[in-house]
C-alpha cells in the first residue's frame, strides 16, 4: 500500500538529507530550450543562420503570443479551480471592437463616417479623446462579461464549459452585431502607441509584452501569496473539502472568472492598440491557444494544479514552434497539423512524470 | 530462493486444473520476505503462515507493513528477497492476475466495481459466457451469478446495476467476485469499515462457511472484538518486523495491543474531569426532510456529547446540518442563546464551530496539497491574511507548534499531505479546525482507520479540549469509544432521537437497543 511505503519514507527522509524539489516548471523549460536548440541546429543547416541570435525574431516571438499569454494568465485561474474559460478569444474580439470605436481620430474618423455603412454609428465626443477611455472601456467590459461567466457557473452549478462556450458563441455574434460586420480602422496615436514597441539597448520591445510580463507577475504573486490565491487552488483541489472548510464558492468562481474577464479585456485593449483597428474577427481560437499554453505549463484540467510560471513558459513554447516553422519556410498547414502534436505530445510527457513521481 | 525449483504459475495452475492439488499444512507460507522502497524497509525479512481452513487476522499499526505483505501476497510488488511457497510449491507471482490464476484473490478496501454495469457483468467481466457468433450469454451469466450468491446466501438481483446497492450489498458483490474464481486464499483488507452490524455477521457467515470448505482467508483489521470474533490465529507487524503469531483463544485483548505497539496503552480513553459550564448549542425540532426529523437536544460548554447510531441512521447528517453543509428544513439552532440561521459553512464558523468531516479523502484533505496548505485553509477565513496577503510566517509558526501539539510525524510541513498515513491526515485536519479556535468542535468519526498509538492521542486531545471549555460532538460507530469517552450519548434511529442517555446510565446493551429500535 502507497500510504505506508509514504509514510517510511518521508520518516526517513528527515534522518537523511532533506530532498531538494525542482519547481515543477523546470522540466517544461527544458523542453522549451530543448526546442529552441532543435531550431537553431536545423536552422544552420538548413537555412544558413542562427534561429534565435537575430534580435527582429526574439522580439516577434513574444509579441505573437502577449495578447495570448495575457488570456492565458487568466485561463490558468479558471483552470486551477477546476473549471475552463473557452470565452476569451470572443471577448478579446467584441472588445477590440469596442475600444477601436473610443479611439477614433477626428481626420480618418470623418473619412469613417462618409461611408454609408457608419452614417449612424460612432461616437463623436471621444474622437481624439485621451487614450484613458477606451481602455477603461476595455477593461470594464471585460470585467462585466467575466462576472457574466461568473454569476451563470456560480447561480446555475452548471459546467464552466458549458457557461463559457455560451458566452464565447455570443461575444461572437456581439463582435459582429457591434459594427454590422465592419471593421474599426483608423485610431488615433495617442491610443496605437499602446501597441508599439521602443527599444532597450537596440532590442525592440513591444509594450504588449511588457504589459504581458506585468500581468503575469502579478498573477503569480496573488496565486502564491494572497488568500485569493491559497482558495483558488483548494477549490480545485477538493471543492467539497473547501466548501466545509468555509470557503464560498460560488463567490470566489465569481471572482475568478471576473479576472479572467478583465484580463481578456485587458488583451482586447493591447490587440486592436497592435493592429490599429478592431475587427469583428479578432481572437478566433485564442482561448484555445491560451488553454493549450496553460496545460503545456503544467496545469491540470481536473483542477488543484498550475502555475503562472508555467504558463509563461508554455505561451512561450507556442511562439517558438510558430516563429521556427515559419523561419525554416514551412507550409502554415503543416504548422498547425504539427503544432497540435506537439501540444499533446508536451502533456503526455507531463502526465507520464507525474505518474513516475507519485509512484516513486 | 534459486536455490529451490521454482514451479512457474502455469503450471501451478495445471496442477490445480487437474484436480490433484498437492497437500500441505499450510495452503500459504511466506517467509524472509523483504521489501524496500526507495529509502526505507517497508518489510524486515517477515514471515505468515495460513494454514487449511483457518481465518488469520493480520495486526499493526498503520506503517506496520500489513499493506504492503498484503500487496506481495496479491502480487501487486514483487518481494526484494524471500521464499514463497502455495500449497508447498515454490512460486514466484508476477502480477495481480497471475495471484488470481493461483488461486489468491483480494477484496480491496476502496471497492473496485463498475458502477453504471450489473452485478453479473462486474463478477464475470473478463470471463463472460460466450454463446452464438461469440457473443456474450447474458442467461448464462445471471445463472451463473444466482448459483454463486445461493451458495453464499447471497439476496441481491444479478441484473441490478452496482450504482443501485448499498456499500454493504457492493462488498458482498466483491466477495461474491473472489470465490467465483475458485481462490482458495482470500484477502479482507477491513472489510467491515463501512458494514451495519447485521451485515457485519452477514459477513461473518459468508467467511464460515468458506473457511468450512478449508480455505485460507486472511484478514486485516483495526477492530479487535472482530479479531476474537472470526479469527482463528493472528499476526501482528510493528514497522516492517513480524513480532508473532498467535492463536486468538490464547491472548488478551491487551496482550495484542502490547504486541502491536511495542508499549503498554495504560488508559484507552484517558477521560480528564471537565468543568460543565453553560448550553451553548440548543437544537430544537431539527429537521432536514426525507433524511432526519425532529432531532433536539442541548450541548454545554466543556462537554463531550456523543452520538450514536447505526449507519444511515442520520447521526452525519444532523451533524452537516448543524454546521451548515446541508442547512434544515424546519426547526432552530441556537447557539450562545442566540437563534441563527445556519445557511452554509462559513456562517457557522463564524459562530465558533468547526466541523471534522467523516470522509478524510471526499470531503477532508486536500489530497494535491500540501500539510500547511491543508492545516491552514479554514483559519484563513478568520486571521493571517492582511491586505488579501496571507501572512506566511506566523501562519507557518502557528500551524509547526499545532502539528507539534498533535505530534503530525513529518519531517517538513511542505510535504504533500498524500505521502502522510491516515491516522497523520486525520491530525493535519484536526490542526486545520484547532487553528480556528473553535468553542463547539463537531468530530465525525474522529478515529476511524486510525492505529491504536495515534487513537490514544486524539482520546487524549478530545479530552483536553474538553477540559479547557470546548463543547464537543463525538459521533463514532465503535461502541467503547462512545462509551469511553462522552458524558452523555445521543442514540439515533433512523432519522429520530431515540434516547439520550447519561454517562452513568449508558452501557452497550442500552444503547443497542435503542439504536435498532
Amino acid at each position: 500500500m502507497s500510504e505506508v511505503t509514504n509514510d517510511l519514507g518521508s520518516t526517513s527522509r528527515a534522518g537523511l538529507k532533506k530532498v531538494r524539489r525542482l519547481p515543477p516548471e523546470f522540466s517544461i523549460l527544458m523542453v522549451l530550450i530543448g526546442i529552441a536548440l532543435v531550431f537553431e541546429i536545423i536552422g544552420w543547416y538548413m537555412v544558413g543562420e542562427s534561429f534565435l541570435a537575430n534580435k527582429q525574431r526574439l522580439s516577434i516571438i513574444v509579441l505573437q503570443v502577449a495578447v495570448t499569454g495575457i488570456i492565458a494568465v487568466g485561463v490558468t485561474q479558471a483552470i486551477i479551480t477546476g473549471g475552463v474559460d473557452l470565452s476569451s478569444g470572443s471577448m478579446v474580439g467584441f472588445i477590440a471592437m469596442v475600444v477601436a470605436s473610443f479611439a477614433q481620430t477626428s481626420l480618418n474618423a470623418r473619412a469613417v463616417f462618409l461611408q454609408p455603412g457608419y452614417a449612424q454609428f460612432g461616437f463623436g465626443w471621444f474622437i481624439d479623446s485621451s487614450p484613458f477611455w477606451p481602455i477603461l472601456m476595455g477593461l470594464l467590459l471585460g470585467l462585466l462579461l467575466g462576472w457574466i461567466n461568473g454569476q451563470i457557473i456560480a447561480r446555475t452549478g452548471i459546467p464552466p464549459f458549458i457557461a463559457t462556450l455560451g458566452m464565447m458563441v455570443s461575444a461572437r455574434g456581439l463582435a459582429k452585431w457591434y459594427t454590422e460586420g465592419q471593421p474599426v480602422a483608423l485610431l488615433n496615436e495617442r491610443f496605437t502607441w499602446l501597441g508599439q514597441s521602443f527599444n532597450v539597448a537596440g532590442f525592440p520591445v513591444p509594450r504588449t509584452v511588457i504589459v504581458f510580463f506585468i500581468v503575469a507577475v502579478i498573477c503569480h504573486i496573488a496565486l502564491s501569496y494572497t488568500r485569493y490565491g491559497k482558495f483558488t487552488y483548494a477549490i480545485g483541489a477538493n471543492p467539497q473539502a473547501a466548501r466545509v472548510s468555509g470557503i464560498d464558492i460560488g463567490k470566489h468562481l465569481i471572482k475568478v472568472y471576473a479576472v479572467a474577464g478583465l484580463l481578456s479585456g485587458l488583451a482586447g485593449v493591447m490587440l486592436a492598440a497592435r493592429a490599429q483597428s478592431g475587427q469583428p474577427n479578432m481572437g478566433v481560437s485564442f482561448e484555445l491557444d491560451a488553454i493549450a499554453a496553460a496545460v503545456i505549463g503544467g496545469a491540470s484540467l481536473s483542477g488543484g494544479i498550475g502555475r503562472i510560471t508555467g504558463t509563461v513558459i508554455g505561451t512561450i513554447i507556442l511562439g517558438v514552434v510558430t516563429s521556427g516553422f515559419t523561419f525554416l519556410k514551412v507550409g502554415a498547414y503543416y504548422q498547425e497539423i504539427v503544432k497540435g502534436a506537439i501540444i499533446v505530445a508536451a502533456v503526455v510527457v507531463d502526465v507520464h512524470r507525474q505518474r513516475k513521481k507519485s509512484r516513486a | 530462493m534459486s536455490a529451490h525449483s521454482v514451479v512457474s504459475p502455469h503450471t501451478m495452475q495445471a496442477v490445480r486444473e487437474s484436480g490433484a492439488i498437492p497437500n500441505s499444512t499450510y495452503l500459504l507460507e511466506v517467509e524472509d520476505v523483504r521489501k524496500e522502497f526507495p529509502g526505507v524497509v517497508a518489510l524486515d525479512n517477515v514471515q505468515l503462515k495460513l494454514k487449511r481452513g483457518t481465518v488469520h487476522a493480520l495486526m499493526g499499526e498503520n506503517g506496520a507493513g500489513k499493506s504492503t505483505l498484503m500487496k506481495i501476497l496479491a502480487g501487486i510488488y514483487t518481494p526484494d528477497s524471500g521464499t514463497f511457497k502455495l500449497r508447498g510449491q515454490h512460486i514466484r507471482l508476477k502480477n495481480p492476475l497471475d495471484a488470481l490464476q493461483n488461486g489468491i484473490a483480494m477484496i480491496h478496501q476502496e471497492l473496485n466495481l463498475m458502477a453504471p454495469m450489473t452485478v453479473s457483468e462486474n463478477i464475470w467481466i473478463g470471463r463472460e459466457p460466450k454463446g452464438r457468433f461469440g457473443l456474450i450469454d447474458h442467461a448464462e451469466m445471471n445463472q451463473r451469478t444466482e448459483a454463486l450468491f445461493e451458495r453464499l446466501e447471497i439476496g441481491i438481483d444479478p441484473e441490478v446495476k452496482i450504482s443501485t446497492l448499498s456499500v454493504a450489498s457492493r462488498q458482498m458483490v466483491e466477495i461474491a467476485k473472489a470465490v467465483s474464481f475458485n481462490s482458495d486464499v482470500l484477502i479482507m483488507d477491513e472489510p467491515t469499515s463501512a458494514l451495519t452490524e447485521t451485515e457485519v455477521h452477514h459477513l461473518f457467515r459468508i467467511i464460515r462457511s468458506l473457511r468450512a470448505e478449508g480455505k485460507g482467508i486472511i484478514y486485516i483489521t483495526h477492530k479487535m472484538n472482530e479479531l476474537f470474533e472470526i479469527a482463528d490465529e493472528f499476526s501482528v507487524f510493528r514497522d516492517g518486523k513480524y513480532i508473532a503469531t498467535c492463536a486468538s483463544s490464547e491472548v488478551t485483548r491487551d496482550d495484542i495491543i502490547r504486541m502491536m505497539v511495542g508499549r503498554e496503552i495504560t488508559q484507552m480513553f484517558p477521560k480528564e474531569p471537565a468543568v460543565i459550564g453553560d448550553v451553548v448549542l440548543s437544537v430544537k425540532g431539527l429537521t432536514l426532510n426525507g433524511v432526519f426529523r425532529d432531532v433536539s437536544f442541548d450541548l454545554r460548554s466543556g462537554e463531550i456529547l456523543g452520538f450514536a447510531g447505526l449507519v444511515g441512521s442520520g447521526r452525519s447528517n444532523v451533524a452537516e446540518t448543524i454546521f451548515g453543509v446541508t442547512p434544515a428544513s424546519s426547526g432552530t439552532i441556537e447557539l450562545f442563546g442566540l437563534e441563527l440561521s445556519v445557511s452554509s459553512p462559513a456562517v457557522a464558523m463564524r459562530h465558533g464551530m468547526a466541523l471534522l468531516t467523516e470522509d478524510r479523502k471526499d470531503t477532508g484533505c486536500f489530497l494535491l496539497l500540501d500539510i500547511q496548505e491543508n492545516a491552514q485553509m479554514a483559519v484563513l477565513q478568520q486571521r493571517y491574511v492582511k491586505m488579501g496577503f496571507v501572512q506566511q510566517e506566523e501562519l507557518r509558526r502557528a500551524a509547526g507548534d499545532m502539528a507539534n501539539r498533535l505530534r503530525v510525524r513529518t519531517p517538513d510541513m511542505h510535504e504533500p499531505i498524500i505521502n502522510l498515513s491516515g491516522g497523520n491526515q486525520q491530525k493535519v485536519l484536526i490542526c486545520r479546525w484547532l487553528l480556528t479556535n473553535p468553542k463547539i468542535l463537531i468530530l465525525d468519526e474522529p478515529t476511524r482507520g486510525i492505529d491504536v498509538g495515534a487513537k490514544a492521542e486524539i482520546h487524549r486531545l478530545i479530552s483536553q479540549l474538553a477540559g479547557q471549555g470546548v463543547a464537543i460532538i463525538m459521533i463514532s460507530s465503535e461502541m467503547p469509544e462512545v462509551l469511553g469517552m462522552s458524558d452523555r450519548i445521543v442514540v439515533l434511529h433512523g432519522g429520530r432521537v431515540t434516547g439520550i442517555l447519561d454517562r452513568a446510565e449508558a452501557d452497550q446493551v442500552k444503547i443497542m437497543e435503542l439504536a435498532s429500535r
